[in-house]
């Protein structure tokens, strides 16, 4: 790991250094300020830091959100989980020839000007099921893959990035994801929605969590007069 | 059962009438627990039940599942959900302002809800959910305490309760991330325990401290004292008997269900950090607690006292200590619920429970106080009562772990316990009644019954204890079976 700490790996794991940041810095206020108001607004970033956490391991590089595009031509929901790998491996070479083109994201766009994307699962478990799907050459994967890679249906997204990431060589990481996106099948790539949702549910609680205590501050104010902690120690212990 | 009090709760606030609101709260909260008794016993019989929500199967649809461990802590808790809500109604009418009472009644269904959850749920993401909902619950339930300082006294356990759930999501996110499921089952089975690496320990460190929080594990405990000392006697009852142990038993959960014994106890100290933390703790909490004027502050801090014996328990990494941790809970449960519902009905006619106006008041209010008195040698652990069966099973499996020395500290804390217990005793019985205490007469019997029951039920699971001691070691056996079968396949 240690190893592994050069520029380009911190660099390239930049939100993660931004996640670190604001939750200490959310943790700093929590715990420093004496002005209730400013408890919370602490607290509030640290929920933050959490939140962009979660959304990173649910972003896949060139990944778009998960919603069927309307001009996704031909069927859907007949092109079943099963099919999609074999899909790949008779399209596969027309896909090598491609030149890596920069960033990652262009691999959607490839994709999508190139041929008409067939969408696998709507659920973000695209034919990109991994290493796993077994039709396919495994030499293509040398680049992106690890031990991680496969763990799991739904979590391979996240993996992913991770993964690519994680391997020396953050650009040419990238690259081999891509294009290993673009030769497992001509679908679009989703990024994992589960965290998304689940994060959904998580701001939810983190506003009524802020409601509950700006009312709760309010009421402390009406009481004391202050929302400052040392005043109102000071007050309680007069009283 | 979940959706009973969830559905109910909102029904309260647009039905609105005290009285109408009161009933629906009471009927919904016995027929919650007549349900969970019923997945208890079906459990006993035949196993445990599995529940997919909306036929998702798992692991991608949320998952509910009672066994033995999780049916035994949810009859527990709706039991005393629904006992301190019927023995409730004279306190709530004298403590919190009748214009808010049907929102009492909505947060309260609420509150039971999320703890339900807690402990039914087979999702960790699920758990997060639950726990924020009761969680902020109990919050406005604190704040509606009749001094200034509950809202303050919310307020920090907002802050900290916050911190810690937090913690717990960062925990849940890092999981995820390695397993790439949310379902607790799946992650056991998929979680790498020998080669997890950094990553694992950082979820588990994570988690472990946002549950402590919650606990109120003794570094951590700074929220307790407040909230339970000002919050209104029902909820404190509530509170105290029902919230601690369920983030108890999401630990257990945590460490025998998804991390395995083995990670926890043998690859990192958790075992001896455990021990010292709960001795360090009970000494700290019950010497607190002896100073104390105000008696709920001091059953406040024997609280934080008491959860270190459970977690006492777990760190005996054996099936007598974990079957010892988790009776101590259900009996401490009973015997802390039922404590403060005679501080409940002492409160209700002195107005106070400071020692000072106690004095005496066993005069004027006999039944309480001798309640009270039973319930204090429950939390010393007299022979004959709950306390002591569950400290007679920690002791044992201490001398069987080898752990002379635990065993040892064990007995010199429950010393501790005789003497501030023995504190308010004294003042009840053999004071000169002060002025307050000499005008107050005994409590309603709408309150005393099932503060009654409650203290009996203390009694009778101190001599039979077939029941909840067998019931707690077969969970235990369960769950060090299940990691084992785990660790070993």
């Amino acid at each position: 790991m240690i190893a592994q700490l050069n520029w380009e790996y911190s660099l390239g794991h930049y939100n993660y250094w931004i996640v670190i940041l604001l939750m200490m810095t959310g943790f700093y206020l929590v715990i420093a300020r004496g002005n209730l108001i400013k408890t919370i607004i602490g607290l509030n970033i640290f929920q933050t830091s959490v939140v962009l956490l979660y959304v990173t391991m649910g972003k896949v590089k060139g990944g778009t959100a998960p919603i069927m595009p309307l001009d996704a031509g031909h069927g859907h929901d007949d092109h079943g989980h099963e099919d999609a790998p074999s899909h790949a491996a008779e399209h596969g070479h027309a896909f090598i020839d491609h030149p890596p083109t920069g960033s990652s994201t262009s691999s959607t766009a490839t994709v999508g000007e190139g041929e008409v994307p067939s969408i696998v699962d709507a659920s973000g478990q695209s034919a990109l099921s991994g290493p796993e799907s077994p039709t396919l050459p495994e030499g293509e994967y040398s680049t992106a893959s690890n031990g991680e890679y496969s763990t799991a249906l739904t979590g391979e997204y996240s993996t992913a990035i991770d993964s690519s990431v994680q391997l020396a060589g953050f650009e040419d990481a990238a690259h081999g994801h891509a294009e290993t996106a673009s030769h497992a099948a001509e679908a679009i790539i989703y990024s994992n929605p589960l965290p998304s949702v689940l994060m959904l549910t998580a701001i939810v609680v983190g506003v009524a969590t802020t409601a509950l205590a700006l009312a709760l501050t309010v009421r402390i104010r009406e009481d004391y007069g202050t929302i400052e902690e040392d005043e109102i120690l000071e007050l309680d212990r007069a009283a | 059962m979940i959706v009973l009090p969830l559905v109910a709760a909102p029904l309260c606030v647009v039905l609105g009438g005290r009285q109408l609101t009161y009933i629906i709260a009471l009927i919904v909260t016995w027929c919650t627990f007549a349900i969970s008794l019923a997945c208890l016993i079906q459990v006993t019989q035949s196993g445990p039940i599995h529940y997919e929500i909306g036929n998702w199967k798992p692991p991608y649809g949320i998952e509910y599942v009672v066994d033995y461990l999780s049916g035994f802590v949810l009859t527990f808790v709706s039991f005393l959900g629904a006992i301190v809500l019927t023995y409730g109604k004279a306190s709530i009418d004298k403590e919190i302002p009748h214009s808010k009472h049907y929102l009492f009644y909505a947060t309260y269904l609420l509150c039971m809800t999320g703890l339900m959850g807690m402990c039914i749920t087979g999702d960790l993401f699920n758990v997060f959910v639950f726990l924020e909902i009761s969680s902020l619950s109990s919050y406005a339930l604190i704040s509606l305490g009749k001094t200034r300082r509950a809202p303050l006294a919310a307020l920090q356990y907002l802050i900290l309760g916050t911190i810690g759930a937090t913690f717990l999501l960062i925990g849940i996110g890092l999981l995820y991330q390695m397993t790439g499921t949310l379902n607790m089952a799946d992650i056991a089975g998929r979680l790498d325990v020998e080669n997890g690496g950094r990553t694992l320990l950082v979820a588990f460190a994570f988690m472990t401290i946002g549950l402590f929080i919650k606990m109120a594990v003794f570094p951590l405990h700074t929220w307790l004292p407040n909230a339970y000392t000002y919050a209104p006697s029902v909820v404190t009852a509530f509170i105290a008997a029902t919230s601690t142990k369920i983030s108890v038993y999401a630990f257990i959960r945590l460490i025998y269900g998804i991390f395995t014994p083995d990670f926890a106890f043998n690859t990192h100290p958790l075992g001896i950090a455990l021990l010292a933390m709960s001795l360090i703790g009970i000494f700290v909490a019950s010497a607190a607690a002896i100073y104390q004027n105000n008696v709920k502050r001091l059953l406040a801090y024997s609280s934080i006292g008491q959860i270190g014996y459970m977690l006492l328990g777990i760190g005996l990494v054996s099936v007598g200590g974990l079957a010892g941790g988790i009776v101590h809970m259900f009996n401490h449960a009973l015997i802390k619920g039922g404590l403060f519902m005679a501080m409940g009905c002492f409160s209700l006619h002195i107005g106070s429970v400071k020692l000072d106006d106690l004095r005496g008041a066993a005069k004027t209010m006999p039944w309480t106080s001798l309640a009270f008195a039973i319930g204090g040698l429950g939390l010393i652990g007299v022979p004959l009562t709950a306390g002591f069966i569950s400290k007679w099973m920690l002791l044992t499996s201490s001398f069987e772990a080898g752990h002379p020395l635990v065993a040892a500290l064990m007995l010199v804390s429950s010393l501790l316990a005789v003497v501030y217990v023995w504190k308010v005793v004294e003042t009840l019985y053999f004071s000169e009644p002060s002025d307050v205490a000499a005008k107050a007469k005994e409590a309603p019997m709408s309150m005393l019954v099932p503060l009654y029951v409650v203290i009996a039920a203390t009694v009778v699971f101190g001599v039979w204890t077939d029941w909840s001691a067998g019931l707690a070691q077969q969970a235990a056996e369960f769950l060090m079976g299940a990691s084992e079968g785990g660790v070993k396949s």
